[in-house]
């Protein structure tokens, strides 16, 4: 049907294909472990993505992103979550405040909105991966889902996570990626948040002996 | 027109069903073991269980009705017919036109119909139990795989399995992403339909969460060989399906004897490793609790719709 | 042309049936009469009409004028494609039921059969007058007696309340949706003041008023034909009725209302806006999961073939909507595909559903019971009714080679082609709605496996079943008749549908004929070969074949002995058939899984209870959303106005005075 297409571009839409699988895997996941095993995951499809973007417009700082990409987001951002989940010894299911099924209904009809929000400025984009922007919107809206509809605390920057990830992937298809300085700064940026946030979950633990979020409707005024 | 050498590839295909079904059923009992370390049993297990059960004499309850003795025959001419539409060699069927892909999924419904009715027929507690819980696989697993064959039609633009596999087999490759949701989704369907670990334990009786051996309990005999044999016939058509849907490298195009006969060992190895990995879904998951399973099935269901999304817009458009 | 008419010759049937009818009345006592010979006259009357129909097809449309009724408005009646192919269904499946009456009501305990005989005749009569009436003022006139006299057919047991009440209900909803009907011929004529359809078809309608008349004709029609939210009657009104009436309501009755539709958007409105067919598609989609849930959770058999009647007319609004949107589109070719998958699933439906519902007749008259809770193992006693109800439930779950999968097939088909949709959002959520009608489908075969599983198989629940006796002869003969339909619907996609075609084209203007007729008659392949075919004759053929093979190969190469024996059952031997799944048993896991789609009432046997007993309650939704809302003010605004009310003739006159002196004043020229 379309045979025009360059495999780059094919691969390009494969790996997004793939991330936005990944994000219906996590949403659908239930296990802490498994959850960051699928957001490590979704990082290496990223920078698989962002290296065959790098080879085919032969941007060098695409090769750098892809590095940022792999040492971040599949490495050390996992790295961390893991001891996470470790030292606050989360055991168990990951509670969902709506059944798994319901919520991923709620995200196909996520993904039609995305991608028909998408259509028009994907027009406007001149680049051979331009379909993926539908599905890098659709990505950062799934992990928004699932920042909504989790109750641990940790899914919750999980799905941060992930929406960065999908951020990343509109940035690469639409534009080839962003300048090296933003890209900087916004790994800066994941790998501080990251790490304060480490440093809320130990608070919240202490006081509220749980890391459960609902804990935390206690603390407005009343 | 239907060709004399599309006919003995036709009536070949069947035989080979035939024989080869109860070999990968033994193939993947004997992955499974190595998995657990466990010593294996041999290859041709199910040949002498057969074997064994066609000797045997029927016995029937008392109040065991006509349908439930016709019910084995029923699925399994559903079962061999089936694996005469799916393309496994070549693509050439005479009877591919009898049914396509939706027309597929309504046989292996229709089997499963029978063989619920055929659970509740004694009357029995696990009977009804399985019959009750089958079905309740079939209505989500059986949504997941037609939107499956959906987003294949729309890539092939036709129904037909000779000609999804024939486009997807031999034109310029093409990198299709919907594929790898339907793939899945056809995993996890397949799973469930042929009573794999996940949803369903192949390898117990006695069991609370049994569902396929819940409903053939009461079977013994031929009724039963019949029944195996089904079961067995199922998984290759499955397998074959998979196989020729997602990797269908190696299918003979026309009637083309050569690349028939070289078709043959591209089969047997495909399957062996289907198989192998068949085995090693089933040892490093646990069966769910039942009513997981809707949820798991409700997830499937999801990936093949989402899978046609991927391919309405993703690739119809760019 | 010389000779009878097609047209003249429906008109005779017709009269036909009124006379039958008028003779039952006046028989009445002689039972064996009316029962015996006016039945089964009426059934040869049915296959008239069928015969009559099939022969129709694809001529010109024949035109008449019948002067009855009030002067100046004489009935103009009207046969063209459309009528003809309701004509067929109107009378193959009532010949069906007509014998099958024969033997129903020929046992003696049914009172009053004579009246019985006259409003079922007269039923027929009205039905087969909707099809062929011409203009609005017969259409109404003829749509006005199929309800009441379906309403009287209903209320046939009228000794018990219940059965009173859903007739009631029925003929209130009815009338609601008789309102939508006229008010839908009053936008069409366009204030002109002709009320005939030929011209209707002609008036220059704005296109505010072609909306609304599409609307009022769904809502008017919907509501006969048990669209959510006006199917409450249904699934109240079919277990009141007798079996045969049943069968006749849910398989002619509803499609007429379909025929309605057909007539009004496609024949008499000659534009088509996109949307209404969004409009159709959304509330079949949620009228087929509605239906088909609550199918699935019914312990009553009647009342889970009714629901699962609100999901075929679900299904078949699907395929409505699909049409309207391919014709909005100027796809005509799809837009057939579609049409053929409405018109085919008519018929398949009549088919299968008479035949379920004369089933539980025959159930209810051997064991007066129709609680599934209470029957079971009925295949030994009734093997008759038992085989042909697997024809029956196979093509209901929708799987092949039976009626029933043929329409999803071609509906699916059609499904396949809405992404080339020229519309942004419709290419992506058309497609989208066939999950959703896959779902309905497999979930009907849950459904229907609970329906026959529980009645016919397992054992007896109850030891009284044991002296059930089978079908009776005329009672055989009507089901056999109505499964051969089923099966050579099945089986003869492609005959049927070059009959169709005739229809199609007359209403869009294509058809399958072209491809089809290049095609072996064994096979259906609407588009062309390579894009999709079926073959159900070959898929029959090889299942009986290998079936046969390997019965005789398993017998000569090794044995055919058998030995009975108490079942297996895991060794558990002390089960009684209590132990099996009840009818509310077998359907818990759909009740968990859509819990929110019902509002359900359960009562938990507690850990030390004397009695322990566990039941739950299905109620639907929309009562408690639609209905009792209105009732509750209706109540009210009525309580306002018996204020008004003083009792006093004095008062009451001077309420019809002043109302004279203030429409004297306003009404000014």
């Amino acid at each position: 049907m379309t045979p025009s297409i360059p495999l780059s571009a094919q691969l390009i839409n494969l790996f997004a294909a793939v991330i936005l699988l990944l994000a219906f895997a996590m949403l659908a996941q239930r296990r802490m472990h498994s959850l960051v095993n699928l957001f490590a995951l979704q990082g290496l499809a990223l920078c698989l993505a962002t290296l065959v973007a790098a080879v085919t417009t032969g941007q060098v700082h695409l090769y750098f992103s892809a590095g940022l990409t792999l040492l971040l987001k599949v490495v050390a951002l996992p790295w961390i979550l893991y001891r996470l989940v470790r030292q606050l010894n989360i055991k168990g299911d990951v509670e969902a405040l709506i059944n798994i099924p319901t919520t991923m209904l709620v995200g196909i009809g996520l993904v039609m909105v995305a991608f028909n929000v998408a259509l028009p400025i994907s027009e406007l984009s001149h680049t051979i991966t331009r379909g993926t922007l539908g599905i890098a919107l659709a990505v950062i809206m799934l992990a928004f889902l699932m920042m909504i509809t989790r109750q641990k605390a940790i899914s919750q920057v999980v799905g941060f996570l992930s929406m960065e990830n999908g951020l990343f992937l509109a940035a690469t298809s639409a534009t080839y990626g962003m300048p090296m300085v933003v890209e900087l700064g916004i790994a800066l940026d994941v790998l501080v948040g990251m790490i304060i946030l480490g440093v809320f979950f130990f608070q919240i633990r202490d006081q509220f002996d749980s890391l459960d979020i609902r804990h935390m409707e206690k603390l407005k005024d009343s | 027109m239907i060709s004399v050498s599309g006919f003995l590839g036709q009536a070949f295909a069947i035989l080979l069903a035939l024989v080869l079904a109860p070999l990968l059923s033994g193939w993947v009992g004997q992955c499974r073991a190595w998995f657990q370390s466990r010593s294996a049993p041999p290859l041709l297990l199910p040949y002498y269980m057969l074997q064994k059960l066609f000797n045997k004499e029927v016995v029937l309850a008392h109040n065991a009705s006509s349908l439930f003795r016709a019910a084995p025959f029923v699925i399994f001419g559903c079962m061999v017919l089936a694996c005469a539409i799916v393309p496994t060699l070549s693509t050439d069927l005479p009877f591919a036109p009898s049914a396509d892909a939706l027309a597929l999924v309504g046989i292996f419904g229709l089997a499963r119909i029978f063989i619920a009715l055929a659970g509740m027929d004694i009357g029995t507690a696990f009977g009804s139990l399985g019959g009750r819980r089958e079905m309740l696989i079939g209505f989500l697993a059986e949504p997941a795989l037609l939107m499956v064959f959906f987003t294949l039609a729309m890539i092939a633009q036709s129904t037909s399995l000779a000609t999804i596999v024939e486009t997807l087999a031999h034109r310029e490759p093409v990198i299709y992403p919907s594929l790898a949701f339907a793939g899945v989704a056809f995993t996890f369907v397949s799973l469930a339909e042929n009573a794999r670990v996940p949803v369903d334990n192949p390898a117990t009786h006695l069991e609370l969460t049994m569902i396929h051996e819940a409903m053939i309990l009461e079977y013994t005999g031929r009724h039963l060989a019949l029944i195996e044999w089904a079961a067995s016939l199922k998984l290759y058509a499955y397998s074959c399906l998979g196989l020729a849907l997602f990797f269908p490298w190696g299918i003979a195009p026309g009637d083309d004897i050569l690349a028939l006969i070289a078709a043959i060992p591209l089969l047997l190895f495909k399957l062996a490793i289907g198989g192998f990995l068949l085995a090693g879904i089933e040892t490093i998951n646990a069966k769910m609790r039942i009513f997981r399973a809707p949820e798991f099935l409700g997830i499937a269901f999801m990936l093949a719709v989402l899978g046609l999304l991927v391919r309405l817009l993703l690739e119809v458009r760019v | 042309m010389p000779g009878l008419l097609s047209l003249d010759l429906l008109l005779v049937a017709a009269a036909a049936w009124l006379a039958l009818g008028l003779i039952g009345l006046f028989a009445s006592r002689n039972q064996a009469l009316v029962s015996q010979v006016l039945f089964p006259a009426g059934a040869l009357v049915g296959l008239l009409v069928g015969v009559t129909g099939i022969a129709a097809l694809g001529g010109d449309p024949q035109t008449a004028v019948l002067v009855i009724g009030l002067p100046d408005l004489p009935f103009h009646l009207r046969l063209d494609n459309l009528s003809a192919i309701f004509a067929i269904l109107l009378g193959l499946t009532s010949a069906g039921i007509s014998v099958y009456s024969a033997g129903y009501f020929g046992k003696g305990d049914v009172a009053g059969l004579g009246t019985l005989c006259l409003e079922y005749h007269v039923f027929l009569a009205s039905m087969l007058m909707v099809l062929l009436a011409d203009d609005a003022y017969a259409f109404m006139v003829a749509w006005e007696c199929m309800a009441l006299s379906s309403f009287f057919l209903v209320t046939t047991d009228h000794k018990h309340e219940e059965i009173r009440d859903a007739g009631f209900l029925y003929l209130l909803i009815a009338h609601i949706g008789a309102i939508g009907i006229l008010l839908c011929f009053g936008v069409m004529t366009g204030g002109a003041g002709d009320y005939s359809f030929a011209a209707m078809r002609t008036q220059e309608l704005a296109p505010f008023w072609t909306s609304a008349a599409f609307l009022l004709a769904l809502a008017g029609f919907g509501a006969k034909a048990g669209l959510v939210p006006l199917h409450v009657w249904l699934p109240e009104a079919h277990p009141a009725a007798p079996s045969p009436v049943s069968a006749m309501m849910s398989g002619v009755m509803l499609k007429t209302a379909i025929y309605g539709l057909l007539r009004v958007s496609f024949d008499l409105l000659h534009t088509t806006v996109w949307w209404w067919g969004v409009v159709a598609l959304v509330v079949g989609l949620v009228t087929a999961l509605f239906g088909v849930l609550y199918a699935t959770v019914q312990n009553d058999m009647k009342r889970l073939l009714a629901y699962s009647s609100i999901e075929n007319i679900g299904l078949i609004a699907v395929a409505i909507g699909l049409t309207l949107i391919f014709h909005a589109y100027g796809m005509d070719a799809l837009a057939a595909l579609a049409m053929t998958a409405v018109l085919y699933h008519c018929l398949a439906h009549a088919g299968f559903k008479s035949l379920l519902f004369l089933c539980t007749g025959s159930v209810l008259h051997a064991t007066k019971e129709r609680n599934l809770g209470k029957l079971g193992g009925l295949i030994h006693p009734m093997p008759w009714v038992a085989w042909l109800a697997l024809a029956g439930i196979i093509a209901g779950a929708g799987l092949p080679p039976l009626s029933g999968f043929v329409s999803e097939w071609l509906l699916l088909q059609g499904f396949l082609f809405s992404p080339g949709l020229p519309h942004p959002w419709l290419n992506m959520v058309v497609p989208v709605a066939a999950a959703l009608v896959v779902l309905v489908a497999a979930l009907a075969g849950f459904a229907m496996v609970k329906f026959y599983g529980i009645i016919f198989l397992g054992q007896m629940r109850d030891p009284a079943l044991k002296d059930a006796h089978d079908a009776g002869p005329w009672e055989k003969v009507g089901l056999v008749w109505l499964a051969l339909i089923t099966l050579l619907l099945g089986v003869l996609p492609s005959t049927v549908i070059l009959r169709l075609d005739a229809a199609t084209r007359q209403l869009l203007g294509a058809g399958l004929s072209d491809t089809l007729n290049e095609q072996g008659w064994w096979m259906l392949a609407p588009i062309s070969a390579e894009r999709a075919s079926y073959e159900p004759l070959i898929v029959l053929v090889t299942i009986a074949v290998v079936l046969l093979l390997a019965r005789w190969l398993v017998r000569t190469l090794f044995h055919g002995r058998v030995r009975r024996s108490s079942p297996w059952d895991c060794g558990y031997h002390f089960e009684g058939p209590r132990a099996q799944d009840t009818a509310e048993g077998f359907s818990q896991p759909i009740r968990r899984i859509f819990e929110p789609v019902f509002r359900m009432q359960r009562h938990f046997p507690a850990a030390r209870d004397k009695q322990p007993f566990y039941s739950v309650k299905v109620e639907d939704h929309f009562w408690y959303w639609c209905y009792l809302p209105i009732a509750r003010l209706a109540n009210r605004i009525s309580a306002m106005i018996v204020t008004l009310q003083g009792g006093r003739i004095a008062v009451y006159l001077m309420y019809s005075f002043i109302t004279l002196l203030v429409l004297l004043m306003v009404a000014r020229p």
